[in-house]
C-alpha cells in the first residue's frame, strides 16, 4: 500500500494547482489590496493602511447598503422556504406517473441564463407589461401601476433564480425520510397535520437549512436583480464592488468591500457548519445533474 | 380523511401556481419576441420572426455567439480533464488531508461569484496581462469545476471497487482498467458534467462581466450591453435563442443517450 500513496496527488495535482492558483491566490490579493493605497492620479500605492475600511464605515452610506443587502436576503429567504416547501413536499407525495417530468421543469431554469430569467420580468412587471396590459385591458385600472424599479422587483428576479436551489434541496431531505413513520404517527392516533408537524417536518429541518444557507450566500454575491429590475435605492452589497471596480477603477476599495462581504458571509457559513455540516448542500447540488 | 382531501388539493392548485409564476416570465420572452413592434411589449400585433432575421445579420451577435460556444466547449473539456481524476482521488485513495482537499476544490460554489470576478481580474491585472479570452477560459473552468467533481464523485461512489480490482487481478494495467471498465460506467456523469460545465460557461454573466472586453464578449455580456437601451424585441428574441439553446441540449443529450444505451443493450 506503501508504494500507491503517490497516486492520489497525481490524479489531483491538475485541479489543485488550478484551484490553488486561480482561486486561493487570487482571493488573498483581494485581501492584500484592500489595505492599499489609492493616489489621486488613480495609481495603486502598496501600503499596509485600513483606510479603505474607515471608509467603509465613515458614515451610515457603506454600512446601509450591507444591513439592505442581508435584509433583501433574509426577506429572500422566507419567500424561498414559504414557495419552495409545498412543491417539495408535493413531489415527495405525489404518486403521479408525471412526478419526473415535473420535476424536470422544476431543474429547467438552472438551464436558462440568469440574466434571461432575469430581464424576462420587465415583460411582466413593466409599464407595458403583462400585468398592467391586463389590469388596463379590463378597466381595473387607468393608468400603469408602478410594479418595476423597487424592492419587490428585485426580490422577484431573485426568487426566480433562487427558488429551484431551495425546492432541490428541501425534497433531497424529505425523499430520504420513510413514509411508513408518517402512516405509523397516524395508526397511533395522529391527524394528517399532527404526523407532518411532528415527525415529517423535523426530519426534513437539514434540507430546509441547507436550502436557506445556500439562497442566502447565493442572494449576498449576486448585483444582477438590482442592477436590471430596482431602484437606486435597492443597491447591494454586489453591486458596489462592481460600481468600484468596473466604472471608477478603485481596486483599494473594492478589494475592502470584496473583503467585508467574504469575511461576513465567512461568519455566516462557519456558524452553519458548527452546527448543521455543510455536506447537506453538496449531496444536494451534485443530484442536480 | 376528508379534511385531508382538501389539505391535499390545496397543496396541488400552490404547487401549480408555483410553476405558473415560475414560467410566466419565461414564456412571455418567447412570444414577445414574434411581436412584430418596435417596443417590445404587449399587446402582441401580429406575428412575424423579423427579430430573428436581424439578429442573423448583426455581426456582433454573432460573433458572441461563436465565442460562447467555443468558450463553453473549451470549458467542458478542460472542467472534466481536471475534475475525473480528482474524483478518483477522493472516492478511490485514502490519504492524508482529504476532507479538506475536497472542501477545498468544492468551496468556489460558495464564494460569491463577484468576488470570484474581483480576484481573478486583480490577479491578471498585478500579472500585467491583458483581459483575453484564456482569462475567460481559465475564470470558467474555476466556476466549473466544482460542480463536474461533485456530479463524477456522486456516480463513482455507486460504481463498485470490486470491477476494477478484478480487472487488475486479471492482468489489466490501470490505465487498460480505466479505459475498459471505469470509463464505461462513469461516461453517463462525464457527459452530465461537460454539460452542467458547458450550461454554467454559455449562461454565465456575473463573474464574466468582469473578465470580458468588447473584442471577447459571449452572449450574455452581449444580452447586458443592448439593455443598458432598455428591453427590445431583439433582446427577447435573443433570449429565446438562448432558452431553446441551452434547454434542448440536455434533453437532447438525455434522449441520445438513452437510445444508444439501448441500441447496445440488444
Amino acid at each position: 500500500m506503501k508504494n500507491k500513496s503517490w497516486k492520489p496527488w497525481i490524479l489531483l495535482s491538475p485541479s489543485l494547482t488550478a484551484v490553488f492558483l486561480l482561486l486561493v491566490i487570487p482571493i488573498c490579493f483581494v485581501v492584500v489590496y484592500s489595505f492599499w493605497l489609492r493616489a489621486p492620479s488613480g495609481q495603486d500605492i502598496p501600503a499596509f493602511q485600513f483606510g479603505n475600511y474607515a471608509k467603509f464605515f465613515a458614515d451610515f452610506f457603506y454600512p446601509s447598503i450591507l444591513l439592505n443587502t442581508l435584509r433583501v436576503a433574509l426577506e429572500t429567504v422566507i419567500l424561498c422556504l414559504i414557495l419552495g416547501y409545498i412543491p417539495a413536499y408535493f413531489f415527495y407525495k405525489t404518486e403521479s406517473r408525471f412526478k419526473p417530468f415535473l420535476m424536470i421543469l422544476v431543474m429547467l431554469p438552472f438551464w436558462i441564463s440568469f440574466i434571461i430569467r432575469t430581464l424576462s420580468w420587465i415583460n411582466i412587471l413593466g409599464d407595458s407589461g403583462l400585468i398592467n396590459h391586463l389590469l388596463l385591458k379590463y378597466n381595473i385600472i387607468s393608468t400603469p401601476l408602478a410594479m418595476l424599479y423597487n424592492e419587490g422587483a428585485v426580490i422577484m428576479g431573485l426568487l426566480q433564480y433562487l427558488l429551484p436551489f431551495m425546492i432541490l434541496n428541501i425534497y433531497v431531505s424529505l425523499d430520504g425520510i420513510d413514509k411508513s413513520l408518517a402512516e405509523a404517527a397516524k395508526s397511533l392516533g395522529c391527524t394528517e397535520w399532527q404526523a407532518f408537524k411532528e415527525v415529517t417536518l423535523p426530519l426534513s429541518l437539514p434540507g430546509v437549512s441547507a436550502g436557506c444557507l445556500l439562497v442566502f450566500v447565493l442572494t449576498c454575491g449576486t448585483y444582477l436583480p438590482p442592477m436590471i429590475l430596482g431602484g437606486p435605492g435597492n443597491e447591494m452589497i454586489a453591486n458596489l464592488i462592481f460600481k468600484r471596480i468596473i466604472g471608477t477603477l478603485d481596486w483599494p476599495f473594492g478589494s475592502a468591500i470584496s473583503t467585508i462581504l467574504m469575511l461576513l458571509l465567512m461568519v455566516i457559513v462557519y456558524t452553519y457548519n458548527r452546527y448543521m455540516g455543510i455536506n447537506q448542500i453538496f449531496k444536494t447540488l451534485s443530484n442536480e445533474s | 380523511m376528508k379534511k385531508f382531501i382538501s389539505g391535499w388539493s390545496l397543496i396541488k392548485i400552490f404547487t401549480f401556481l408555483v410553476y405558473v409564476w415560475m414560467f410566466t416570465p419565461i414564456i412571455a420572452v418567447v412570444i414577445l419576441s414574434f411581436n412584430p413592434q418596435q417596443f417590445g411589449s404587449f399587446p402582441m400585433e401580429g406575428f412575424s420572426f423579423k427579430w430573428y432575421v436581424k439578429l442573423s445579420h448583426n455581426s456582433t451577435i454573432l460573433d458572441a455567439f461563436k465565442n460562447s460556444l467555443v468558450l463553453g466547449s473549451c470549458t467542458a473539456v478542460l472542467a472534466t480533464a481536471f475534475g475525473v481524476p480528482a474524483a478518483m482521488a477522493f472516492i478511490r485513495y485514502e490519504f492524508r488531508g482529504k476532507e479538506f482537499l475536497n472542501t477545498l476544490l468544492i468551496a468556489p460554489i460558495m464564494i460569491p461569484e463577484v468576488v470570484l470576478g474581483v480576484a481573478l481580474l486583480l490577479f491578471i491585472r498585478w500579472l500585467q496581462q491583458p483581459k483575453s479570452f484564456a482569462l475567460l477560459l481559465i475564470g470558467h473552468v474555476v466556476l466549473t469545476l466544482p460542480y463536474v467533481l461533485l456530479i463524477v464523485q456522486a456516480r463513482l461512489v455507486g460504481i463498485k471497487k470490486e470491477y476494477e480490482e478484478a480487472a487488475l487481478s486479471l492482468g489489466a494495467n490501470p490505465f487498460q482498467t480505466f479505459r475498459e471498465i471505469t470509463f464505461p460506467l462513469l461516461a453517463p456523469a462525464i457527459l452530465a458534467g461537460m454539460l452542467f460545465a458547458f450550461t454554467i460557461s454559455f449562461d454565465d454573466v456575473t463573474a464574466t462581466l468582469f473578465w470580458a472586453t468588447a473584442q471577447n464578449q459571449t452572449v450574455p455580456v452581449k444580452i447586458f450591453g443592448m439593455l443598458r437601451n432598455s428591453i427590445s424585441p431583439e433582446i427577447n428574441a435573443l433570449g429565446a435563442v438562448m432558452i431553446v439553446l441551452t434547454v434542448s441540449t440536455p434533453l437532447l443529450a438525455g434522449y441520445i443517450s438513452r437510445k444508444f444505451a439501448k441500441g447496445t443493450g440488444k
